[in-house]
């Protein structure tokens, strides 16, 4: 292996690099743009669900429940409805997504110490919102059940046996920004990653410079090597740019050890641009390089590791194969370094599974790669 | 430097699928020599250099460049021999000092090195003070003599040539020999392909190559003075490409063909060439200005060739 050679193709592929703006903006631009699409757009907060009421008994009491409802973000009231019957049609309509039934004489049996019903119907078409909505009913329907007890009730008349606390830790809000933005780090840099070299081999064979490679002393090694260089900087690079962007707007934490994750970064880097190299080589044509570097690292990327959704809900064939894409294992150790502030011991056993991968798809650019046309 | 063997090629072959590119072709050449491969397009030149320059393998026979076998030393002949193609290798998007930059680290010049060989690169295209510009931007010409300048940067012991000058004006075409010339006066050994007649004579020998065969191998003039082509009587007439046609239907006549206004006829037997000719135009009402015996050109020796291998039973192919 001679550096000077290795210097050589670094030099060349760096300067065509800046030559070329249009790729230069591609490399720099691409990234945020997405990280600024896909963090506003994946969102799973639930808030404002539109709610209509039924409220017959028009007590004080029962307008207190509406308020207690309504008053919170999670949801708006959009009618007061004059009939039970109206309940469907509003339903139906869109024009509310749960609609909220309280009794005739309500505040009565509430004051007389019998149990009462309220009926809550919620629009299931969109299963998501449902479950979630069905969540905060429940939960706010007892909160208030529970407050009215303690302040109507003589004290010490009832005991409540179990008051849960719940606090919520690593994502004290449950904000999916915070779950989704690292995942999309990980899912840009491959992409950016794998299409930054997928150009560069078959650009030589598609131009005919690959004709003075071949007949030159310099080994197959020494050309993969020094594509491989320039590339690491500028995806570095764009990692702190991708960072810098999902810290300022999206206020993603950075908990775990920044040269820890650094290096786990570098080696998923790797996995990524080793890639981009196999399918340049392989590839007839620039475009299709670019194609196959696109869809084969973003789908897969986005359905199977982890990214919305969970690994462990898939099937078990599934699971054992996801177990070998990069991003499946890189996913979790992002997640757990910007969020729980993991330390490398912990993310040890995937750092390893992401080492081995990164070794294999090398190995595999190395052997398939010839001094050929 | 100039003794010994630079070129050795035994029963070289290349076939893609049935398609026979290249069919056992031998030839030697030795160190300090200009030789030239002259063959139509198609017929296997340039598969035959690029099979000694490791671009393309060879399906069968063995050969040696620099002293290296190109099969068992590939890496050995790299670092000696230097090739252009009617492809060039240039980097399109890099200036002209980028480009021999470029190549200057492929071939481990050291910095002394390189700023010498660039030096000599840039003069000897005429590209001095244009380290600057952007190769795309340069004139199909100047690209040929800076791939040229790419290719020599390192002093190859051998160099390749594939139809160097295919497509550029006379001027250029003249330079380029000139550095061929220089190549020579220094040591190295040349083989280039070509189409072109008057670029063929100027090599220290040639050979024809025709559908993969190599057909005759011999010093220009020996070629020509070879009796192979017979007499060849030039004739001056009325409706030139007709009497091409009668004369190729005629028994007795080896082979005509347009040449210059005139015609060129090659009759099988020598004597009394110019009468029996003259004859037979005017049997069928052509009116003869001028028909005289001349000196066989290397067009005419070439075509002769081609049409004796074609006439040869398929007895050569494997």
């Amino acid at each position: 292996m001679s550096l000077g050679r290795v210097y050589a193709i670094s030099e060349k592929e760096a300067r065509y690099i800046l030559r070329d703006p249009r790729s230069l903006a591609v490399t720099t631009l691409l990234p945020l743009v997405l990280l600024v699409l896909f963090g506003y757009a994946i969102n799973f907060d639930v808030r404002e669900i539109s709610l209509a009421v039924f409220d017959p008994d028009s007590t004080p009491v029962s307008r207190d429940l509406v308020q207690a409802l309504t008053r919170t973000e999670y949801f708006r009231l959009v009618r007061m409805l004059p009939d039970v019957n109206d309940a469907e049609h509003a339903l139906a309509s869109g024009q509310a997504k749960a609609v909220v039934v309280i009794p005739t004489g309500f505040g009565a049996d509430l004051a007389a110490g019998r149990t009462v019903s309220v009926q809550s119907l919620i629009n299931g078409s969109d299963s998501l919102t449902a479950s979630i909505a069905l969540g905060y009913l429940e939960g706010m329907l007892q909160d208030w059940s529970l407050r009215y007890m303690k302040t109507q009730l003589p004290r010490d008349s009832v005991q409540i046996p179990i008051t849960p606390k719940v606090r919520i830790w690593f994502n004290e809000d449950l904000s999916s920004v915070l779950f989704i933005t690292p995942g999309l780090i990980v899912v840009i840099l491959i992409m950016l990653a794998a299409l930054l070299t997928s150009q560069t081999i078959v650009r030589e064979r598609e131009r005919g410079t690959m004709e003075g490679l071949i007949v030159s002393p310099i080994t197959a090694r020494e050309i993969l090597l020094g594509k491989l260089l320039p590339y690491v900087v500028i995806a570095l690079a764009d990692v702190v740019l991708v960072a810098a962007a999902g810290r300022l707007l999206f206020d993603v934490p950075l908990r775990g050890n920044p040269i820890i994750l650094l290096a786990l970064l570098l080696i998923y880097l790797l996995s990524a641009l080793g890639l981009g190299l196999l399918i340049s080589s392989i590839a007839r044509s620039q475009q299709v390089a670019y194609l196959m570097a696109l869809i084969g690292t973003l789908l897969p990327t986005i359905l199977l590791t982890g990214f919305i959704f969970p690994v462990s809900s898939m099937p078990d064939a599934l699971r054992a194969a996801v177990q070998l894409h990069p991003a499946t294992h890189f996913m979790i150790i992002a997640r757990s370094m910007s969020l729980k502030g993991a330390s490398f011991g912990v993310v040890l056993p995937r750092a390893l599974a992401l080492l081995s991968i990164t070794i294999g798809v090398i190995a595999l650019t190395v052997s398939r790669f010839r001094k050929t046309l | 430097m100039t003794s010994g063997t630079a070129i050795d090629v035994r029963g070289l072959t290349k076939r893609f699928g049935d398609f026979i590119a290249v069919d056992t072709v031998s030839f030697n050449i030795p160190r300090g020599e200009v030789f030239g491969l002259l063959g139509p397009n198609g017929a296997g030149k340039s598969t035959t250099i690029r099979m000694l320059c490791g671009i393309l393998l060879p399906s069968a026979g063995s050969g040696t460049v620099a002293g290296h076998d190109i099969l068992d030393e590939p890496e050995a002949v790299r670092s000696r021999i230097g090739y252009m193609s009617q492809r060039f290798s240039l980097y399109l998007d890099l200036t002209i000092g980028e480009n021999l930059e470029f190549y200057g680290g492929i071939y481990s010049l050291n910095r002394a090195q390189l700023q010498e060989r660039k030096r000599w690169a840039l003069e000897m295209a005429g590209l001095q003070a244009r380290e600057q510009q952007l190769t795309e931007d340069l004139p199909a010409g100047l690209r040929q003599r800076l791939a040229l300048g790419c290719a020599l940067l390192h002093q190859p012991e051998v160099v390749f040539l594939d139809e160097p000058t295919a497509g550029a004006d006379p001027m250029s075409r003249r330079q380029f020999w000139d550095v061929i010339y220089r190549l020579r006066a220094e040591g190295a050994t040349t083989l280039v392909s070509t189409h072109y007649m008057d670029e063929a004579e100027r090599c220290d020998r040639l050979g024809f190559i025709f559908a993969g065969q190599l057909v005759a191998i011999d010093r220009p003039d020996d070629l020509k003075r070879a009796q192979r082509a017979g007499v060849i009587v030039e004739v001056a007439c009325d409706r030139p490409a007709a009497a091409v046609e009668t004369l190729e239907r005629t028994d007795g006549i080896r082979q005509a063909r347009l040449h210059g206004a005139g015609i060129h006829v090659s009759p099988a037997v020598a004597d009394g060439a110019v009468n029996a000719v003259l004859a037979i135009l005017e049997r069928h009402g052509f009116s003869v200005e001028r028909a005289e015996t001349v000196e066989p050109s290397l067009d005419d020796i070439f075509v002769s060739f081609i049409q004796e291998s074609e006439e040869r039973p398929e007895a050569a192919t494997p």
